[in-house]
């Protein structure tokens, strides 16, 4: 059977929480709107389809590693599926709040292993661009830690064990992921951004990269044409 | 004896200690697992071992979703694998697991063989479905309950007075008559079971039988399988 070609794009970010990556992916999505790009958003984690046992896992702190990755390996497939791809071969510019190397790196600090999870993913196709929001781990945690005080327990990775304290579990378990994330910057090609600087300047580096990237005239909305 | 898996042991599982014995059925829709698994099941409490049954779809985690995506019929192929990995891996550790460190005998009606034929026959890439399993527990022994269309159809007509849309593989469109469609895939899920069987040693009994014919050889399988294999106290 033909394959139909992938014209589309596929651009994901990445980071720690509080790097303020989906304020950028959020004013990168506005800008390509206001340039008429056909584009299409989607998170980490949204699936409608499997939101209730996620949430039931969750909660009730029923997972292990293994299904806790399996669980999200399933939303992204449904999502991916379903959406990702076909937008993708339908030529949109596709925007990931997350993608799948948040499960690279948060599964292989509860001891997945790195080769199973990759084989796992195996059938995803790696961004044409992942901007990784890179910070210093302190940052990362006042942000969070000053805004936000009650984390959730997967969040927090208290079911590693790291430490009883909840703040002290979630500084340890960042750290962890933030070691997962900087070995993948040469594997994947991240594209590191400056997260210390100032929304507006990220945004800024961030639109220059896509705009000499990507021939961005090539996504605009077809417009509506009459035909004798 | 030491319960060995695939190829690692899933993180946060200890692999060593689990001294009970895990034993599968595998078969076709009306190939009559489950009676066989309920026989099997008195025998060997009878002979005073514990059993624990497990099958697909059973875990508290995903077991309820999952049949409610199997109603929607809206998930991609590859999706469904995914929940039913979830399903598997979720009964693995909470239930197998802690039931083979128990010393119990763990009677599957059904394991990680059928879930890659039905996703193999549709299309699925076999490599990834030996890495997506590679942490599942290998059988001391798998029982394959080899029964002719003609059986399994008279039966399910028998039970059912029709045929099941996912047994008859209909999500597949091989065609558009019920019966046709179920002979199709019939044909297709025993394909690739004769392969699985080949490589992960299967044993093939005679489904076509009376009940207690097939009982009385699963038993006598079962046996060997409990000298062999169960660290009995008797041995000490």
């Amino acid at each position: 059977m033909h394959e139909s070609p992938i014209t589309g794009k596929l651009i994901a970010v990445e980071g720690l929480d509080g790097s303020g990556k989906s304020t950028q992916v959020y004013l990168l999505h506005q800008w390509l709107i206001s340039l008429g790009c056909r584009v299409y958003f989607t998170e980490w984690n949204s699936s409608i389809l499997v939101k209730d046992a996620t949430k039931k896992g969750k909660r009730r702190q029923l997972l292990t590693p293994t299904t806790f990755s399996l669980i999200h390996a399933t939303d992204f497939a449904d999502r991916y599926d379903r959406q990702i791809l076909p937008m993708l071969k339908g030529g949109y510019i596709v925007l990931c709040d997350r993608f799948m190397f948040t499960s690279f790196a948060r599964d292989a600090v509860r001891g997945c292993d790195k080769t199973w999870l990759r084989k796992l993913y195996g059938f995803a196709r790696v961004p044409d661009i992942t901007f990784y929001f890179k910070l210093p781990l302190e940052i990362a945690l006042n942000r969070i830690l000053e805004g936000r005080p009650e984390l959730k327990y997967f969040e927090a990775g208290m079911d590693l064990g790291l430490s009883p304290d909840v703040q002290e579990s979630f500084r340890i378990f960042q750290g962890r992921v933030q070691d997962q994330y900087e070995s993948m910057i040469p594997e994947y090609n991240f594209t590191p951004v400056d997260a210390t600087l100032n929304v507006h300047e990220q945004q800024q580096k961030v639109r220059e990269i896509i705009a000499g990237t990507i021939d961005l005239a090539q996504y605009h909305q077809r417009r509506w044409v009459n035909h004798d | 004896m030491t319960n060995k898996f695939f190829k690692m042991a899933p993180p946060q599982v200890e692999p060593s200690k689990l001294s009970g014995i895990l034993i599968v059925i595998e078969g076709m829709d009306s190939s009559g697992r489950s009676t066989h698994i309920e026989r099997l099941t008195s025998w060997l409490e009878q002979k005073g071992y514990a059993v624990l049954q497990v099958g697909l779809k059973r875990s508290e985690l995903v077991g309820p979703a999952l049949e409610q995506a199997k109603q929607g019929n809206v998930l991609s192929p590859r999706t469904m694998s995914l929940f039913y990995a979830t399903d598997f891996y979720d009964q693995l550790e909470n239930s197998i697991v802690p039931a083979l460190r128990a010393g119990s005998v763990v009677l599957a009606d059904r394991y990680v063989f059928t879930l890659m034929a039905r996703d193999i026959v549709r299309g699925a890439d076999f490599e990834w479905l030996e890495s997506l399993y590679s942490m599942a527990l290998i059988p001391s022994a798998v029982f394959f309950l080899d029964t002719s269309w003609r059986t399994l159809v008279d039966r399910t007509l028998k039970a059912h007075a029709s045929l099941d849309y996912w047994e008859s593989g209909m999500d597949l469109g091989l065609s558009r008559d019920w019966f046709e469609s179920y002979l199709k895939y019939q044909k297709r899920m025993s394909a690739e079971f004769k392969i699985l069987g080949k490589k992960y040693n299967f044993v093939t009994v005679n489904g076509n039988r009376s009940i207690p014919a097939v009982d009385k050889d699963l038993r006598k399988h079962i046996e060997q399988v409990l000298e062999t294999e169960y660290p009995a106290a008797s041995k000490a």
